[in-house]
C-alpha cells in the first residue's frame, strides 16, 4: 500500500482494533471475575451477552434512548445471572453445566425475541473524539472511543480496589476461597454468590449492549461469535485480577484486528490462520502460565474449574 | 465434580435396590421434562400467542408421527449420539469437555484425506481407512485437551473450546487452500471420495449407518465404563483423584485415554458426515453437531446408554422445527428456547436425586 | 421489513401479466390456475438485509397470488437437514415446487431429492444445472448481478475523491471474485487510476470482522466501499458512521446510509419466482435453466443517492441502457490480472453466459488483494 503511513498502519490498526473490539471482552471478563471470586463459574455469560445485545438494541429502538438500552441490557443480564445463581444454589447442581444450559437458553431467547429487531435501525451510542489533536485521519479514527470503553477502563482498578481493600470484597473472597470458613464467620454463602453472579450478569449484559449499540452497532443473530465464552477464558488467563482482565481484553481485541489489518496492507495469505490468532495466543499463554503442581495464584479455592 | 455420579449399582445390592435406582433415574428426568414442557407451553402461549397443544401436536407429527418423520428424527440423532460421547466419556473422570465440534471437523477432514489417498482400493478398505483416520485425529485432538489438563494444568473446558476454534480455522484454510478441489467453485471443498466409497443406508430405511455406529459406540462405552476394571478405574479418578493416585492408578494415562476415546467418537461422527452425507470435507462439517452433543450428554447425565434416547428426543425436536416454521410461522429459535428450558430444568432436577422419599433406600 | 410494498406489488402484477402472456389468454389462465404449494429454504435468517432477504422478498411476492401457498424455512444448514426439510415439505405439506436458495444445497442434497421425488420440481439459485448430468425435474436460475456491480463501479469511480475503493468480501469463490472484478472494471472505466482494496473476512456472516475491515479501509483513505457478504448491514452502517460512501448489495440498503449510499446491486427474484409460479399453475413445463441480467429483469440497481453527480449518472445510465438493450460485454480482452499476467487475450470477448466466467480465479488489474 502506498498509504501515507505505510507499514506503520498495522500497529495503528491493531491499536485501534484493540480499543474497538476489546470492550465486550472487558465487561464480560470483569463481570466473570467478580462471579468467580465468589467461587462460582458462570459459563452462561455468552447467552447473557447475546441477550444484552438484543434487549439493548430493542429498547434503544423502542424508546429512542440508547442509554436506556444499555441499562435494560444490564438488567436482562442481572435476571439471567439471578437464574444461574438460584439454580446453582440447589444442592448437587453443577455450575458449569448450568452455565452451558443458560448459554443455550439465553441465546435461544434472544434469537426468538430479537426477530422483530433485526430490521429496524436503532439509535446507537455516540463516540467521543479523542483524536482532535492529530491531523492524521487514521489516528483520529483510531481514537474514536465509546464512553463504555472508558467506563470499563475505570472499572478495572475500581473492582481491584473493591476486592482488595473493602470489607465486602473481603467477604466475597472469603466465600470464594472457603465456603466453610465463610459460614463459620457467619456469612450467608449462597446470598453472597447470588449477588456476585447478578453483578457479573449485569456487566456482561452491558458488554452485549456495546456490541449492538456501538460496535459493530447492529443486532443480528451472528453478532457474537463466542465473545462471551472467550471472555471467560480470559479471566483464567488473567488469573482473576481485574487489571490483568483489562490488558488481556486489549491484547485479545488487538489480535482480533490482526486479520483484516494485515490484508489491507497486502498480507493476503492464510487469513483463516490470522483469524484464529486470538485463540492460538490465548491457548499458548495458558499453556505457558498454568502449572499442574500448584494452584494458580489468585485462584478462588472453591472454584470448580481449578479444583 | 459433583455432577458426575457413579451410576453403577454397589456390589451386594439386591434387585430391589437396582429397581429403586432405575426408577429414580427414569422418573426424575421425566419429571423435569414434563415441567419443561409446561414452561415452554406457557412461553409459546404468552409470547407467540400460539396454541401449545397445536404446537406439541405438530412436534409429534414432525418428529415421530409417521415413518418418514421417524427416519428424519433418527438421521438427525445419529451424529448427536457420537458427539455426545465426546463429552460423556471424559465426564466420568470429572472433566467437562466441550470441544466435540473441533474433533468432528478435523475427523471429517482426515477421513476425506484418507478416502482420497486410498480411493483406488476396495470400498471396504477405503471406508475402514477413513474411519480409522477420522477417529485417530479426533482422538488426538481431545487427548490434547486431556494432556494439557493433566500435565500443564490448563483447564480442559476452555482449552477444548479454543481447540475447536482452531480446528475450524484449520479446516477452512486447508479446504480453501491446498486440499481444494479446483472444480468446487462456489463452495470450496475437497475432492469427492467417489460414490463407490460412500457408506450406504441401513437396508429398508433412509437412515445411514452412522446411527448404527453411534448405538454400537454407546453400548461399547457403557460396557467399558460400567463393567470393566478400566471403567472402574476411570470412575475412581472421577470420584476422588487423590485416592485414585494413592491406590496406584496412572491418572495421567487414564485421562488421556478416556479423552482420546471421546475424541474418537466425535471424529467418527465427522467421518460419517463425509462418508455418508457430503462425500467431501467442507465448511458444512462445522454446523454445530458438536455443541448439540454437549447438550445431549448432559441431558443423558453422561450415561452412554441414556444418550441414545436423549439424542432421538433432540433429533425429533429439531426435525419438527421446520414444520413449526411452516405451519405456525414460529421463528426457528423456538426449538432453541425449548432445548434451553429442558436443559435448565433437567439440571435443576439433579437436586432431587436421593431426596424423594419413594426412591429412598429402606434402611436409610 | 424494508421491503417496499408498492414496488413488490407492481412487480408481482408485472409478473402475472408476463405469465398471462405466455398462456395467451389471461382470463383462461386465471380460471385454470390450480392450487399449488411452493417451498422456499434459506440458509440464514430471512430478514438479514441481504442474500436471504432478497429471496424472501421474492417469495413474499408470490404470497399475493391466488391459490399459491408459500411455505418457508430459514436457517437450514447445508447438510442432511436440508434434504429432510425438502422431504418434509413434500411429504407433510404437499409441495410441488421447491426453491433451495443457498449455493451449497445443490450437490449432493437437492440432486438426491430430485432423484427420489421425480414428480416434484426443484429449482436452485445458481447456474449449476447440467442437462447431461442432472435430473430433468431439477434446474437452475440465476441473475448476472455483476452487471449491476459494474454499474456500481462506474458510479463509485466517478464519485470517489481519492480514487481508492474498498470491497469487503466473504470468501474468494468465483461468484464473489466476479463481482469484485466487475466492480473494479466499472470503476476503472470511469477513473483509470482507481484501485479496489479487497479484504476477505473468511465467512458469510462475521459482523465484527466486517466492521474491522471497513474501519481499516476508512483509515487508509478509501472513500467508497461495497461488499459481498450475506448481510451488508454492518458494512454499510459502519461506513456511513465513518463518513464515507457506499454501494449496496443483495437488497436496497439506502435506508441504512441516507447520506453516503450511492447505488447498489440488487436481486429481483420476485420476477423469477412469479414466472415459475405462473407456469406451474398453468401446468406448463417449467424451464430447467433460466438466467438473465438487467435486460431480463433478474437484477436491478438501487436509485442513485444524493452524492452521485451528473457525470456519474450520465455514464452509468448510458451503460445501463446499453445493457438493457443490446448487452454489454464486461469481461473482454486484452485484460491483465493484478499480477500482470494476461488473462483475456486481445480481441476475446466473454459474454455473460460464458461458463468460463463461472470459474473465475483471478483478480483484475487495479484490485489490491489476492485470492489464495
Amino acid at each position: 500500500m502506498e498509504g501515507e503511513l505505510g507499514l506503520w498502519g498495522i500497529p495503528l490498526a491493531i491499536f485501534a482494533g484493540a480499543i474497538r473490539v476489546s470492550t465486550p471482552f472487558l465487561f464480560v471478563s470483569l463481570g466473570e471475575c467478580l462471579t468467580e471470586k465468589s467461587g462460582r463459574i458462570n459459563l452462561g455469560l455468552e447467552g447473557t451477552l447475546i441477550m444484552g445485545a438484543m434487549s439493548g438494541y430493542a429498547i434503544s429502538y423502542l424508546s429512542g434512548s440508547p442509554w436506556l438500552g444499555v441499562l435494560v441490557a444490564g438488567m436482562a443480564g442481572m435476571l439471567l445471572g439471578a437464574l444461574h445463581a438460584c439454580i446453582c444454589s440447589l444442592p448437587r447442581v453443577n455450575d458449569i453445566a448450568v452455565g452451558i444450559a443458560l448459554m443455550l437458553f439465553g441465546t435461544g431467547l434472544a434469537f426468538y425475541l430479537g426477530k422483530p429487531f433485526v430490521q429496524p435501525k436503532a439509535d446507537i451510542l455516540p463516540a467521543v473524539e479523542f483524536g482532535w489533536w492529530s491531523d492524521i485521519p487514521q489516528v483520529r479514527a483510531a481514537l474514536q472511543v465509546n464512553v463504555l470503553f472508558i467506563i470499563g477502563v475505570i472499572l478495572a482498578p475500581v473492582i481491584l480496589w473493591f476486592l482488595r481493600s473493602t470489607r465486602w470484597g473481603l467477604i466475597l473472597r472469603t466465600v470464594g476461597d472457603s465456603a466453610d470458613a465463610a459460614r463459620a464467620m457467619g456469612y450467608d454463602v449462597l446470598w453472597v454468590r447470588l449477588v456476585a453472579t447478578v453483578a457479573g450478569g449485569f456487566l456482561a449484559g452491558i458488554g452485549g449492549a456495546f456490541l449492538s449499540l456501538f460496535y459493530p452497532g447492529s443486532w443480528n443473530e451472528s453478532l457474537s461469535s463466542g465473545q462471551g465464552l472467550m471472555a471467560i477464558a480470559l479471566v483464567i488467563f488473567a488469573r482473576w485480577n481485574p487489571m490483568r482482565c483489562l490488558w488481556a481484553s486489549l491484547l485479545f481485541g488487538g489480535t482480533a484486528a490482526l486479520g483484516p489489518a494485515l490484508q489491507s496492507v497486502g498480507v493476503t495469505q492464510g487469513y483463516y490462520i490470522f483469524n484464529a490468532a486470538p485463540y492460538v495466543l490465548t491457548l499458548a499463554i495458558m499453556i505457558a502460565t498454568c502449572s499442574p503442581r500448584r494452584n494458580l495464584a489468585g485462584a478462588p479455592g472453591e472454584l470448580s474449574v481449578t479444583k | 465434580m459433583a455432577s458426575v455420579e457413579t451410576a453403577a449399582v454397589p456390589a451386594g445390592a439386591g434387585l430391589g435396590e437396582s429397581l429403586r435406582r432405575a426408577a429414580e433415574a427414569a422418573s426424575v428426568p421425566l419429571g423435569s421434562l414434563v415441567v419443561a414442557g409446561l414452561v415452554f407451553a406457557l412461553f409459546i402461549w404468552a409470547v407467540a400467542g400460539a396454541n401449545p397443544l397445536e404446537v406439541y401436536e405438530l412436534m409429534y407429527t414432525g418428529g415421530f408421527g409417521s415413518w418418514f418423520s421417524l427416519q428424519n428424527t433418527l438421521q438427525r440423532a445419529a451424529p448427536l449420539i457420537l458427539t455426545a460421547l465426546c463429552t460423556a466419556l471424559p465426564a466420568r473422570l470429572g472433566l467437562v469437555i466441550i470441544g466435540g465440534e473441533g474433533a468432528l471437523v478435523l475427523g471429517g477432514l482426515a477421513a476425506a484425506a484418507m478416502g482420497l489417498a486410498l480411493h483406488a482400493a476396495s470400498p471396504l478398505i477405503v471406508q475402514l481407512g477413513m474411519a480409522l483416520a477420522g477417529m485417530a485425529v479426533g482422538a488426538i485432538w481431545i487427548a490434547l485437551a486431556g494432556w494439557l489438563r493433566q500435565y500443564r494444568g490448563v483447564n480442559e473446558t476452555i482449552s477444548s473450546l479454543l481447540l475447536t476454534y482452531i480446528a475450524i480455522a484449520i479446516l477452512n484454510q486447508l479446504v480453501e487452500g491446498v486440499m481444494r478441489d479446483p472444480a468446487s467453485l462456489n463452495k470450496p471443498s475437497t475432492s469427492h471420495i467417489g460414490d463407490a466409497n460412500m457408506i450406504g443406508l441401513i437396508p429398508g430405511t433412509d437412515v445411514h449407518w452412522g446411527l448404527v455406529f453411534g448405538v454400537v459406540a454407546c453400548v461399547a462405552s457403557y460396557v467399558l465404563m460400567s463393567h470393566t476394571t478400566f471403567g472402574f478405574a476411570a470412575r475412581m479418578v472421577g470420584g476422588n483423584v487423590r485416592a485414585a493416585r494413592m491406590s496406584g492408578l496412572n491418572v495421567g494415562l487414564l485421562t488421556i485415554v478416556v479423552c482420546a476415546l471421546g475424541g474418537a467418537a466425535a471424529g467418527l461422527a465427522g467421518m460419517v458426515e463425509v462418508g455418508a452425507v457430503h462425500g467431501r470435507a467442507n465448511g458444512s462439517l462445522a454446523i454445530g453437531y458438536g455443541y448439540t452433543g454437549i447438550l445431549v450428554a448432559f441431558l443423558a447425565r453422561q450415561n452412554p446408554l441414556a444418550i441414545i434416547p436423549v439424542a432421538i428426543l433432540l433429533g425429533g425436536i429439531n426435525a419438527s422445527s421446520g414444520l413449526l416454521q411452516r405451519r405456525l410461522d414460529l421463528p426457528n429459535a423456538s426449538v432453541l428456547v425449548l432445548q434451553g428450558i429442558i436443559f435448565v430444568l433437567i439440571l435443576a432436577g439433579e437436586t432431587f436425586y436421593g431426596r424423594i422419599r419413594l426412591f429412598r433406600r429402606k434402611e436409610a | 421489513m424494508t421491503f417496499d410494498k408498492k414496488i413488490s406489488r407492481r412487480l408481482a402484477l408485472g409478473g402475472i401479466a408476463a405469465g398471462a402472456l405466455t398462456t395467451a389468454l389471461p382470463m383462461r389462465s386465471a380460471f385454470a390456475a390450480k392450487k399449488v404449494t411452493i417451498g422456499f429454504i434459506y440458509v440464514g435468517p430471512r430478514d438479514d438485509y441481504g442474500y436471504n432477504q432478497a429471496h424472501a422478498e421474492g417469495a413474499a411476492a408470490l404470497k399475493k397470488m391466488a391459490d399459491v401457498k408459500i411455505i418457508e424455512e430459514e436457517k437450514v444448514p447445508e447438510t442432511l437437514a436440508v434434504e429432510k426439510s425438502m422431504e418434509s415439505m413434500i411429504n407433510l405439506d404437499g409441495a410441488s415446487l421447491i426453491f433451495p436458495t443457498s449455493f451449497g444445497y445443490f450437490d449432493p442434497h437437492m440432486l438426491k431429492m430430485a432423484q427420489k421425488y421425480p414428480k416434484v420440481q426443484f429449482r436452485h439459485a445458481a447456474g449449476m444445472w447440467d442437462k447431461a448430468k442432472h435430473p430433468a425435474n431439477a434446474g437452475s436460475y440465476f441473475g448476472y448481478i455483476d452487471e449491476c456491480q459494474y454499474l456500481s463501479g462506474i458510479v463509485a469511480g466517478h464519485t470517489s475523491k481519492s480514487g481508492k475503493l474498498g470491497f469487503v468480501a466473504a470468501k474468494p469463490i468465483p461468484q464473489v471474485v466476479r463481482n469484485i472484478n466487475a466492480f473494479a472494471l466499472g470503476a476503472r472505466s470511469a477513473n483509470p487510476n482507481a484501485t479496489v482494496q479487497v479484504v476477505f473476512t473468511g465467512d458469510w456472516s462475521m459482523p465484527v470482522k466486517e466492521a474491522e475491515a471497513t474501519n481499516n479501509m476508512i483509515a487508509q483513505g478509501i472513500d467508497v466501499i461495497t461488499c459481498h457478504v450475506d448481510s451488508p448491514k454492518v458494512v454499510i452502517e459502519t461506513a456511513e458512521r465513518g463518513g464515507i460512501m457506499t454501494c449496496g448489495y443483495h437488497a436496497n440498503q439506502s435506508k441504512l446510509a441516507p447520506k453516503g449510499y450511492l447505488t447498489g446491486a440488487e436481486w429481483n427474484w420476485s420476477k423469477v419466482y412469479t414466472d415459475f409460479a405462473n407456469q406451474l399453475q398453468a401446468d406448463k413445463p417449467l424451464p430447467n435453466f433460466v438466467r438473465g441480467g438487467l435486460k431480463d429483469g433478474f437484477v436491478k440497481t438501487s436509485p442513485y443517492g444524493a452524492l452521485v453527480g451528473a457525470e456519474a449518472r450520465k455514464h452509468a445510465d448510458e451503460v445501463k441502457a446499453k445493457m438493457a438493450s443490446t448487452g454489454v460485454v464486461i469481461f473482454k480482452g486484452p485484460l491483465k490480472d493484478n499480477k500482470g499476467n494476461e488473462v483475456i487475450a486481445p480481441g476475446k470477448d466473454y459474454d455473460q453466459f460464458d461458463l468460463w466466467l463461472e470459474g473465475m480465479n483471478w483478480l483484475t488489474q487495479g484490485v489490491i488483494g489476492s485470492i489464495s
